[in-house]
């Protein structure tokens, strides 16, 4: 059989081996109901907890701030929806949020569904490389701004945001307000694509809410956190038998949130290994293909990106084309190309960087991972060029490359 | 019964079936036919042959759907209006190129398909051919019927059989040549970038000086639209 080469670890990651193991007894052995009163019940209970702390204690939170949900969406959505919805009655005029065009449409579409509720939105623009400028946030900040919402690292671009700047800027901020009497802004972050690299302390990053998920951290599907800053209160959008603080009724998905809690603290144990061996194989493969093929330039921050991100625009050609010869040559990857999406639109963050549809058309993103390999890049560096010519062969136009 | 029929038609034209790329909700896969012809795509036109290729015809067109160009080359017998050869190129995904390169299969065999018969190929057409393509990728297959039938009216324009030219929608421009703003636009994609290329190719405004501003006006958008530039090489 081909060999599969999976660069597409932004979009999900494998479960790692000793993460499956953790999960393993609570399946079938310790399944037992948390809220049971009875043996089984009570170690369920306790693996959660002892779960809970370990995220805790790498978030460097407490306990009664972490709660589990089943998914990155869901945790943003009850951070942003649920915050609205508490703060709704406190405020006299229609609150206001800020929030960046690059947003995971979890946070993006969360955010318009409050605008139809009658809440004030600002989207702020980023620029050329993907940022958002802390000027633009302390220029769109009203009286009524009660959230903003930025996320920590880009799932299409790799690029990392000032997410410890606009935690600081907005502590002044504050302070500013309290003493004006006005009521304090809460910050969310979205570290779902960062937790497996980035330091993820909530105090450093002066952040009041955080989201990331198992998925992305070689954790098990279905398996999300949201840190929630004592003091912070939320309406739940789930409602029933008051499980995770009331915020997420339900009976708790045990062994996914068991192999959540190994995974992070895998991914976090590694991190500075494992950036600086991604950084190599991604820079490699970034030289590799802007040297061997015409017409391509990087997307995203040069520097300030993900050590696993690795988004090239090739001129010429379109995406869906490209990705379905490299699956013929067995590589997994992903594009922003309109012709790849379900509404024929091209890549929201890819045009917030000012790309317009034609170049977003040639988009290639290429995530690595843990399991990826020198020979991994060398393989995609020989088979690339040759698919890239073929598909340039059939197109008629010919994009000119203005400044890169 | 039924839900036989019911099944048929859905063998026959789109499906909804489980993913091989799946970004979004509803994912897509091709047919086996849709991938042979993407693999092994059939009359495109090939970079060394594009000067020696004769060729008395050429359409181009561009999908207001999601951005995607495709060009054809025709040659036409003149005495039987059949399509003796033609050539392609797309700028589009799997299903655009599969549906081009079915295409031109289609004009072409059997020694070739009447300019009449031709024209009135329907997307659908295509899409039966190609073993059904995903419902999302319907309109793929219908730039490139467009992209033929853009090609057969250059095939009267330039054989002066103007009154035979059935203008495409779009927007005539110049109500003597039936030049419509999608003719425009593919001359500037062709390369042409000055008003009087523009003319070379669709006579617009030949006889109709007033309408020169806004064929200018045209001539800007589109070209800043595509920021093509005619001298550079292929891979320049
Ligand atoms: S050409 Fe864009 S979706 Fe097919």
């Amino acid at each position: 059989m081909k060999k599969l080469i999976y660069l597409d670890h932004a979009a999900t990651t494998p479960l790692s081996l000793e993460v499956k193991t953790a999960m393993e007894p609570f399946w079938s052995e310790n399944f037992g109901n948390p809220s049971s009163i009875y043996q089984l019940g009570i170690r369920a209970k306790s693996a959660l907890s002892q779960a809970r702390q370990k995220i805790a204690k790498i978030l460097g939170a407490k306990e009664t701030e972490i709660i589990f949900t089943a998914g990155g969406t869901e945790s943003a959505n009850v951070a942003i929806l649920g915050l609205s919805r508490a703060i709704q009655k406190t405020l006299k005029k229609p609150g206001h949020i800020i929030t960046t065009k690059i947003e995971h449409p979890a946070v993006l579409n969360a955010v318009l569904a409050l605008k139809k509720e009658g809440f004030a939105i600002s989207v702020l623009p980023v620029d050329k490389h993907g940022l958002v400028s802390l000027e633009k946030i302390k220029k769109t900040v009203k009286p009524e701004t009660f959230l903003i919402s930025v996320m920590y690292a880009n799932n299409e671009i790799g690029t990392i945001e000032p997410i410890i700047e606009i935690g600081k800027l907005l502590k002044k901020i504050n302070q500013k307000r309290k003493a004006d009497g006005l009521s304090r802004i809460y910050f969310h972050t979205d570290a779902c694509q960062a937790a497996g690299y980035l330091d993820i302390k909530v105090d450093k990053l002066g952040v009041d809410l955080l989201t990331f998920n198992g998925s992305k951290i070689y954790g098990p599907k279905g398996s999300a956190v949201l840190y929630i800053r004592n003091g912070v209160s939320l309406k739940p959008l789930i409602f029933g038998g008051g499980q995770e603080n009331g915020l997420r009724s339900g009976t708790e998905n045990v062994p996914a949130y068991i192999g959540l809690a190994k995974a992070l603290e895998l991914v976090q144990k590694n991190k500075n290994e494992e950036i600086q061996r991604l950084n190599k194989l991604s820079q490699k493969l970034i030289d590799g293909i802007l040297k061997s093929i015409s017409k391509t330039f990087l997307n995203g921050h040069p520097q300030k990106r993900l050590p696993n991100n690795v988004n090239i625009t090739i001129l010429d050609i379109e995406g869906e084309a490209l990705l379905l010869y490299l699956d013929h040559y067995g590589i997994c990857a992903s594009t922003g190309s309109a012709c790849h999406s379900q509404n024929l639109q091209p890549s929201h963050v890819l045009q917030a960087i000012g790309l317009p549809r034609e170049i977003i058309h040639g988009s290639l993103r290429l995530t690595l991972g843990q399991k990826t390999t020198n020979k991994d890049i060398d393989y995609v560096l020989k088979v690339l060029p040759d698919i890239v010519k073929k598909l340039r062969e059939l197109s008629p136009i010919n994009i000119s490359l203005k400044n890169g | 019964m039924a839900k036989k029929s019911k099944q048929n038609s859905s063998a026959k034209l789109g499906t909804r079936k489980s993913d091989i790329l799946g970004r979004g909700q509803t994912p897509w896969v091709y047919s086996q036919t849709v991938r042979d012809h993407f693999f092994c795509p059939k009359n495109f036109m090939k970079l060394e042959e594009e000067k020696k290729f004769k060729s008395n015809a050429q359409g181009m067109v561009g999908s207001p759907a999601c951005g995607d160009v495709m060009r054809f080359w025709l040659f036409i017998d003149p005495k039987t209006e059949k399509i003796k050869q033609c050539r392609w190129r797309t700028f589009g995904c799997g299903a655009a190129i599969g549906s081009t390169s079915m295409l031109s299969v289609m004009l072409t065999e059997k020694g070739g398909m009447k300019l009449e018969k031709a024209r009135k190929i329907k997307p659908q057409d295509i899409i039966k051919r190609l073993g059904g393509l995903p419902e999302i990728k319907y309109h793929c297959s219908v730039l490139g019927d467009k992209a033929l039938r853009s090609a057969i009216n250059d095939y009267f324009r330039g054989t002066n059989q103007l009154n035979r030219i059935v203008p495409e929608e779009g927007r005539i421009i110049d109500p003597d040549t039936k030049t419509t703003d999608k003719d425009i636009e593919m001359a500037i994609l062709e390369g042409a970038d000055t008003l009087e290329k523009v003319q070379e190719r669709t006579k617009v405004g030949v006889a109709n000086p007033k309408i020169i501003p806004e064929v200018e006006q045209l001539i800007r958008f589109y070209k800043e639209k595509y920021s093509i530039s005619d001298s550079e090489g292929k891979n320049g």
